[in-house]
């Protein structure tokens, strides 16, 4: 077993389930978040938080995983599933005043939130959200927290108060190296996601969710929310359907027809 | 005229296409300004001037590049601050998205992100929910910051102009404490263009069942990329790195060559925005074939080789 007990908190997102047809609607673009689901690259990093605590004996032995999630009421969805996954504890901060925030506003208040939950060792999220897919928030937690950032992690270790991880370029890979308490972001290459079992589901029904509103963790409602954020969306189009091309089947000669169509494009 | 400063990250190479884009945008855009982590060769200064960058900030310190992001970003908002730029356009990698993110709050700056357009008043065009939709955004703060996606900027012909003036900023913030590389393995250079910013992609699935030479034979015929489904490279046939999707890379090319994919919505999320899609598959129920321009219902390893001869043909290379 492994030495010293961790405190972790992992950064899970509801968002709408990418299955179906996605929709922005209402003035100000906003996405429709009514089919949703806690998004899968999240589950990398539950799992991450998973993994690090059994090494270190689990629960029992004193360590921590606290699943956080910052949006509307349903938004709590994300989190029971990661009670039901394997999460201690599960942490809901919602406050109407956030509808509208950009990465900006959104790592204002994970950050104040966070902070609010006392000291940590760790603080795990996905690469990106499946529906804002920016990526730009785990970066501006670690610069509000002050915390090294360790992102798109494709392994991570963690031993002796220091986190080992590898992540993948284009032309080179890296190994990058931090002290804890560090922020640390996984891509989907960095374990395989367990699933809920029934003694999971049944076991998350004794676990408590505690829901933060702003006031609670010392946040001012114009800082977040459409009045904090720094980007505005200014007009929406959905994009055309793709017309049905051409499609034929392969007769001897579909090579020879496919240079056609691609010289007839210009494409040669 | 307002200065826009484009940050270029690696220095001692020849300007990448992206950075050559970028520098033809922030012209376009106001007085072209460049950030970088160390001092460009002299070419390459020479080729910066011929395209109207007037100056050049660069650190007062050399371990910039031992380091992940944070010095990074610190040092670029003092270069914003030093040249007063109404904005900052990086590019759209993990990298540059990162650097991004973080002299956005230094700077108390919007940051946007997947952009492929910008209008003199600033407003940004990109796409969202995996291409379903394009919005025009705005940053809302004095300094905006923009990641710009590769191929989306026609790249102007350098006008002439001599070797750009350097400003040398101080790096504020102590390294102490920040993440570090320490250890890096180069992946061997495939001689094709950059996945990224290639203007043909030929992608091969499970369908290629653990041979890529029929779509890599394609992609040399049209001198093009070669990327992948995530069944591809999570089976190990190719590198992670040439994964297009979701958790991949996104690609505009002008052509995207789809081969023994089945077209999953994490696969359509990277590739649903080039201008033309044709995709092999011998299923003709496969969902791939509703976005693509140009279908054969057909066994990938006849076609396409089939397809390469009759290009090196036309080009007279046969
Ligand atoms: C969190 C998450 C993230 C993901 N991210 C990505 C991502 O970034 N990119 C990605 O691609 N996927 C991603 N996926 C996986 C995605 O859901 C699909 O599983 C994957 O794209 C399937 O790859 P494929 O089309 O190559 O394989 P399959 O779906 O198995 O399709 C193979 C196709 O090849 C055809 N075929 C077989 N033999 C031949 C032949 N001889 N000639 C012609 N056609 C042939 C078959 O008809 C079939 O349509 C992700 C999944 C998850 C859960
Ligand atoms: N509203 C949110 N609540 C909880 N976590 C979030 C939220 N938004 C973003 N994150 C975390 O930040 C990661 C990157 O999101 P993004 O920057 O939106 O692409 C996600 O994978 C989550 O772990």
């Amino acid at each position: 077993m492994d030495e010293s007990t961790l405190k972790i908190v992992v950064l899970v997102k509801h968002v709408p389930d990418a299955q179906f047809d996605r929709h922005l609607s209402g003035p100000d673009s906003r996405t429709d978040r009514s089919e949703s689901i806690l998004s899968e690259l999240d589950e990398y990093a539950l799992e991450a938080a998973l993994q690090l605590s059994e090494a270190r004996g689990g629960e029992a032995a004193g360590n921590r995983v606290i699943a956080l999630t910052m949006g509307p009421a349903g938004a709590a969805n994300a989190v029971k599933k990661s009670l039901q996954i394997g999460a201690g504890e599960g942490v809901h901060l919602s406050d109407e005043a956030l509808a509208g925030s950009d990465a900006a506003a959104t790592s204002l208040a994970l950050a104040a939130a966070i902070r609010h939950l006392g000291e940590v060792d760790l603080v795990l999220t996905g690469m990106a959200s499946t529906d804002g897919e920016t990526s730009l928030v785990p970066a501006q937690l670690a610069e509000r927290l002050g915390l090294p950032q360790v992102t798109f992690a494709s392994t991570l270790e963690v031993k002796d108060g220091t986190v080992t991880a590898r992540r993948d370029g284009d032309s080179h890979s890296e190994l990058i190296e931090a002290p804890l308490p560090a922020l640390v972001s996984v891509t989907d290459q960095v374990n395989e996601p367990r699933y809920p079992n029934f003694k999971g589901i049944m076991a998350a029904k004794k676990k408590t969710i505690t829901t933060l509103s702003l006031a609670d963790i010392g946040v001012d409602a114009g800082s977040v929310g459409s009045a904090g954020s720094w980007t505005t969306v200014l007009a929406a189009q959905p994009r055309p359907p793709r017309e049905q091309g051409v499609i034929i089947t392969d007769e001897g000669d579909a090579g020879i027809k496919l240079a056609d169509f691609l010289a007839a494009r210009k494409l040669i | 005229m307002a200065k826009i400063l484009v940050y270029i990250d690696n220095p001692t190479a020849e300007l990448k296409r992206s950075s050559r884009e970028l520098v033809s945008l922030a012209g376009a855009l106001g007085e072209a300004v460049v950030a970088s982590p160390g001092p460009f060769a002299d070419s390459t200064a020479a080729e910066l001037g011929a395209r109207s960058v007037s100056t050049v900030y660069l650190p007062d310190s050399d371990a910039l590049g031992g380091y992940l992001v944070g010095p990074k970003a610190a040092f670029l908002a003092e270069a914003a601050k030093a040249s007063g730029a109404a904005a900052v356009l990086l590019e759209n990698s993990f990298d540059g998205k990162e650097i991004a993110a973080r002299l956005g709050i230094k700077l108390t700056a919007g940051v946007i992100t997947d952009v492929v357009g910008i209008d003199e008043a600033l407003t940004a065009t990109k796409s969202v929910l995996a291409g379903s939709y394009t919005v025009q955004a705005k940053v809302t703060t004095p300094v905006a910051v923009f990641t710009v996606k590769a191929n989306s900027v026609e790249i102007s012909e350098p006008a002439g102009g001599s070797a750009p003036g350097s400003v040398t900023v101080p790096v504020p913030e102590a390294t102490a404490g920040a993440a570090r590389i320490t250890g890096r393995t180069e992946k061997p250079a495939s001689g094709r263009p950059d996945l990224g910013e290639a203007r043909v992609v030929v992608a091969g699935g499970r369908g290629v069942d653990g041979d890529f030479g029929p779509v890599e034979e394609l992609a040399d015929a049209l001198g093009g990329a070669v990327g992948a489904s995530r069944a591809a490279t999570d089976a190990g046939w190719i590198e992670h790195s040439a994964q297009i999707g979701q958790t991949g890379k996104t690609v505009s090319p002008q052509l995207y060559i789809s081969a023994g994919i089945s077209g999953a919505i994490q696969q359509k999320a990277g590739m649903q925005t080039a201008k033309v899609i044709v995709a092999v598959n011998k299923d003709a129920e496969s969902p791939v074939f509703e976005i693509a321009d140009f279908g054969v219902v057909g066994d990938l390893f006849q076609v396409l080789p089939q397809a390469a001869a009759e290009i090196r043909k036309r080009k007279g290379q046969a």
